[in-house]
């Protein structure tokens, strides 16, 4: 057990810890997909959407792709589901709709 | 008020004694400091440590940034931020101020973060008190701070500086505390050093990490969960297990350099005593001219002072402890606990490995501002006299002095 925990958390032991928890290797942070706890997803409507960035500007998490100042989908990789995106997509327009997960 | 740049001193290393009353001496502290940033919200007794601050920030006297936030919880929120970006942060509060902040002090420690914090004693309502007992800082007392207890103005003003040093050296926060009203509020005479010498002493600020820094971006205050936590508290422990030798070390500095002696636990006529008391904070003075009445009557008492309630100073009580047949605690606070307060039951608890060890009684005394005079702690003494020999299971532990 002790040792599973220790792989899983790549902590040795106490003392090698950094002070504070502070954490400054950021490529690990890279590493974690943190958006499997998703229980809605957001659906993009490429031809829907009208460019107007509301969804980057509010995304709490980074997670809208732009590719040549367009949208062009979500980062599920890192997306937490809040709707925030959808919420905030113009209701004329509704590029970004939010539908159940499911796996 | 004197000119930018420099205090009130010449600079040039001479002796300077100033009236100040407790609060305008750590004021002057801070002053001689010139922290980062200062973040606070007024309370009585402590307001006047940074309202006088912030009259030193609008008169152009310190480049301090001056925070004026909207609560306690505010004022160590932003001290965090503040440290935690690489800034020297202080602040000072008291009583529910305290009370308030008490989320943000486990964050502080827990981040390692050297925020210091005068803390100027009054008791928790309810009822409402605006007075002097100890039970703010006490119940502060599992958070991770170091705390440090001053007599009067003199000392309140010299660890204040030290605290600094402390802090920055083990990067725990330190709470330094003198006793509201009674030394916050009364006029003292105290020594002090020039600004070079306090800069010189406290040097500049290295912080860990800087939040600021984009170019080595950092992750802070992550949520570490069963796989991590417990290893990270441990490691924290470890900076409380090293912070006396820390402190004791910064002590010993502080009194080479300026001949002002600071100690863990004071003694005061204890080398041939057999009776004790021991106290914190500002009764000390009191008990001395107790403990001097007696000493002419020809009894052997002596007063144990101490210093640092946080770490807890198990060496050095368990040696200055040694010869004592009974000792009386002074403790003001009621711990609520039916079996007396923190003071009572850690310096009992570090005696109890010993061989020879003292019956310990626990005297609660002074709550809410509660005066308490020289005669009082003698008749204490005279009771721990009559006692000494008794069994000590028979005698009652729990002691209140001056309570109707």
């Amino acid at each position: 057990m002790i040792e599973e925990n220790k792989k899983e958390c790549g902590i040795v032991s106490w003392q090698s810890l950094t002070s504070g928890a502070l954490i400054k290797d950021l490529k690990r942070i890279k590493e974690n997909k943190t958006g499997a706890w998703r229980s809605s997803r957001p659906v993009f409507y490429k031809e829907k959407c009208i460019n107007c960035y509301r969804c980057w500007m509010f995304c709490p998490d980074s997670a809208i792709k732009i590719e040549n100042d367009k949208v062009v989908g979500i980062d599920y990789d890192y997306c937490k589901g809040c709707g925030i995106c959808a919420q905030e997509c113009p209701k004329k327009v509704q590029a970004i709709v939010m539908v159940k997960e499911e796996k | 008020m004197s000119q930018k740049g420099s205090s009130n001193c010449d600079g040039k290393g001479g002796e300077m004694i100033l009236a100040k009353t407790g609060n305008e001496a750590l004021a002057f502290a801070m002053k001689q400091i010139e922290p980062d940033v200062v973040a606070a919200y007024p309370i009585t007794p402590s307001t006047e440590i940074v309202q006088i601050f912030s009259s030193y920030v609008a008169d152009g006297l310190v480049g301090t940034e001056f925070v004026a936030v909207e609560s306690e919880h505010s004022a160590m929120s932003a001290c965090i931020a503040a440290a935690a970006s690489g800034a020297r942060a202080m602040t000072a509060t008291s009583s529910q101020g305290l009370a308030l902040m008490h989320e943000m002090l486990f964050i502080a420690s827990g981040l390692r973060l050297p925020i210091v914090l005068c803390v100027v004693n009054r008791s928790l309502s309810s009822p409402l008190n605006i007075h002097c007992d100890h039970t703010d800082s006490l119940a502060s007392r599992d958070s991770g701070w170091i705390q440090i207890f001053c007599e009067d103005a003199q000392e309140a003003y010299d660890s204040l500086i030290c605290a600094v040093k402390i802090a920055e050296s083990i990067f725990l926060p330190v709470m330094v505390t003198i006793d509201g009203f009674i030394i916050s509020h009364c006029l003292q005479k105290i020594d002090v050093l020039t600004d070079e010498e306090v800069k010189s002493f406290i040097g500049e600020y290295r912080p860990n990490y800087n939040l600021l820094d984009v170019d080595n971006p950092i992750t802070l205050g992550p949520a570490c969960l069963p796989d991590s936590f417990f290893e990270h508290k441990r490691a924290q422990a470890e900076g409380m297990y090293q912070a006396l030798a820390v402190i004791e070390k910064v002590f010993k500095e502080y009194e080479k350099r300026f001949a002002r002696p600071l100690s863990i636990i004071e003694e005061y006529q204890t080398a041939d005593a057999e009776v004790g008391i021991l106290c914190m904070g500002s009764t000390a003075g009191t008990a001395k001219v107790a403990v001097d009445n007696l000493r002419k009557k020809g009894h052997k008492v002596g007063l144990f002072k101490l210093r640092i309630f946080r770490p807890i100073a198990v060496k050095y009580l368990q040696r200055a402890l040694k010869n004592i047949k009974i000792l009386g605690i002074l403790e003001r606070m009621e711990g609520l606990s039916a079996f007396g307060g923190p003071l009572f039951n850690e310096v009992r608890s570090v005696l109890y490995d010993e061989a020879k060890r003292p019956i310990i009684l626990s005297y609660v005394y002074g709550l809410g501002g509660r005066e308490i005079t020289p005669e009082e702690i003698e008749e204490v003494f005279l009771e721990l006299i009559s006692l000494k020999n008794k069994r000590r299971k028979s005698i009652e532990k729990f002691r209140y002095i001056n309570v109707r």
